[in-house]
């Protein structure tokens, strides 16, 4: 029988939480990497016992961990303890905790600077890896969205990283700046269709798109409006939350923004509002169904300095119509005294024959629907804040 | 021999309890004593000081010999008690917070 395999990155650790194709009975493994907090954690399609996860400290800094057996054990991917770190000839071997910004003159550009929250300039600083999104292919190969934005590379498994430098510095660098939690890169969408393409989004710069393979990047963010920045249509600049796509249709986008949610049909090239009768349009997770690709769910958060859901009542809406029109999913979830938020990379769906719906809260608890969001049940409860879910459809 | 402590983090990812005991050559100073600790435990690289520039991460500190050597030269010898391996070497994650 099929199962799933929910991964929960949180404050104090990583927790992996499974059941079979029911999805009734749930069996919570953690905490991974207890005292750590752990921004995202992701299984590649190319072989689910293959897991990657972001580790961090304000103490110790970045780690990167891998799995190779669903979860059961990790490792740190690179040169095993005792062994010579470098090669015979003086080389480095891979050290997966290593994210040098590419300033080589053959591929990178020269290291500029940013716009800091008080509009001096800051350079760019590695602080840690936000996301991370395996290649839908190849085990070995997998992307990491960090802070200060940038996007890298691995292609042998997570024991190196580098720079894909041609989206910092194609232009707009010096201009990007800092959302409330940083300036992150934390949504990586790859397109099934076509290898070369992938878009990203940054808070606060906005969505950008390559269509060969990361070296030239442009932004994608026209028709979005931000009434708090200097320019609201500004090329970038937008503090984009959130983007999801649907895989069988990778032209069509879905964005929460800080406030308003979008919805793009050419790729990005130009966005529309879709947020309808939402009771608030601000949020951070947005996602699409794994079998219909108008079926779209977003979580209303009050505003941006009330980070919790509106008059108390935890709500997912869900549009049936690719935006405009959503109604509200509270079956089973909590409708008073509700002072949660669920953070941008919180919701995750699996792609049994009715899909499965799954987010994860501020307060510690991962809820999941079995039925499309119709009726909701906690898997957990009582986990350290969730920073991340990621769900896995097992055979 | 020279004798480091690691906390609890770091022994986690190292993979050792307690105490870890490493060889130095030549001069014994806290650079030395990083370098072979790193090499021995690939994984702890980044973990104390930066991949690039080598500096000390902020909440991470030194100490031997009852005293606090976070803000010594990296290439300053360390106290003889550590260089001969009668006092531990020891990192320690800063207490911060509230």
């Amino acid at each position: 029988m099929s199962g799933v395999r929910v991964l929960a990155g949180t404050r104090k650790g990583a927790f992996i939480i499974t059941s079979d194709g029911e999805r009734k009975k749930w069996e919570v493994s953690g905490p991974h990497f207890a005292g750590w907090e752990i921004y995202h954690l992701k299984g590649s399609p190319a072989d689910p016992n293959r897991l990657y996860a972001s580790q961090t400290s304000g103490w110790f800094g970045q780690i990167i961990q891998r799995s190779d057996d669903g979860g059961k054990s990790w490792h740190q991917p690179g040169t095993p303890p005792g062994e010579p770190t470098t090669t015979p000839d003086g080389t480095p071997k891979g050290e997966s905790n290593k994210f040098v910004y590419d300033d080589s003159p053959e591929t990178g550009k020269p290291l500029t600077t940013h716009q800091w929250y008080d509009g001096t300039l800051r350079p760019w600083e590695f602080k840690r890896v936000w996301h991370v999104e395996p290649s839908l292919n190849d085990p070995d190969t997998v992307y990491a969205g960090v802070e200060d934005a940038a996007l890298f590379r691995s292609t042998d498994g997570g024991q190196s990283w580098r720079e894909l430098s041609g989206l910092r510095g194609h232009g707009t660098g010096p201009d990007w700046q800092p959302g409330a939690g940083g300036m992150c890169l934390h949504t990586i969408l790859l397109d099934e269709s076509d290898p070369q393409r992938i878009f990203i989004a940054i808070s606060s710069a906005g969505a950008f798109r390559t269509d060969d393979g990361g070296k030239n990047w442009r932004p994608i963010n026209r028709g979005l409006h931000s009434l708090y920045i200097p320019n609201p249509t500004a090329e970038v600049g937008h503090c984009v939350h959130r983007i999801a796509m649907h895989r069988s249709r990778p032209n069509v986008l879905f964005m929460q923004k800080h406030w308003d949610v979008m919805r793009s049909d050419d790729s990005g090239e130009s966005w529309r509002e879709i947020s309808g009768n939402l009771p608030t349009d601000f949020g951070f997770v947005i996602d699409v169904h794994a079998h219909e690709p108008e079926t779209i769910y977003v979580v209303p958060i009050k505003s941006d300095s009330e980070h919790f859901p509106p008059d108390g009542k935890l709500r997912v809406y869900r549009s049936r119509s690719g935006g405009n029109e959503w109604e509200a999913l509270t079956k089973g979830l909590p409708q008073s005294d509700c002072y949660v938020n669920v953070l941008r990379d919180a919701m995750a769906v699996d792609a049994l024959d009715k899909c499965g719906v799954y987010f994860g809260t501020t307060g510690g608890q991962v809820y999941a629907s079995a039925d499309g969001g119709d009726s909701w049940a906690p898997i957990v409860r009582d986990l350290p804040a969730v920073l991340s879910v990621e769900v896995q459809t097992l055979p | 021999m020279i004798r480091v402590t690691l906390p609890p983090h770091l022994r986690k990812l190292a993979q050792v309890d307690g105490e870890v005991q490493i060889d130095v050559e030549g001069q014994v100073t806290q650079r030395a004593v990083l370098d072979a600790l790193e090499a021995r435990y690939p994984m702890l690289r980044g973990t104390i000081r930066d991949h690039v520039t080598y500096r000390r991460r902020a909440f991470v500190r030194f100490f031997a010999c009852g005293e606090d050597l976070s803000h010594e030269q990296p290439d300053a010898p360390l106290p003889t008690a550590v260089a001969k391996g009668t006092e531990p070497f020891m990192i320690v994650g800063a207490i911060a917070g509230g």
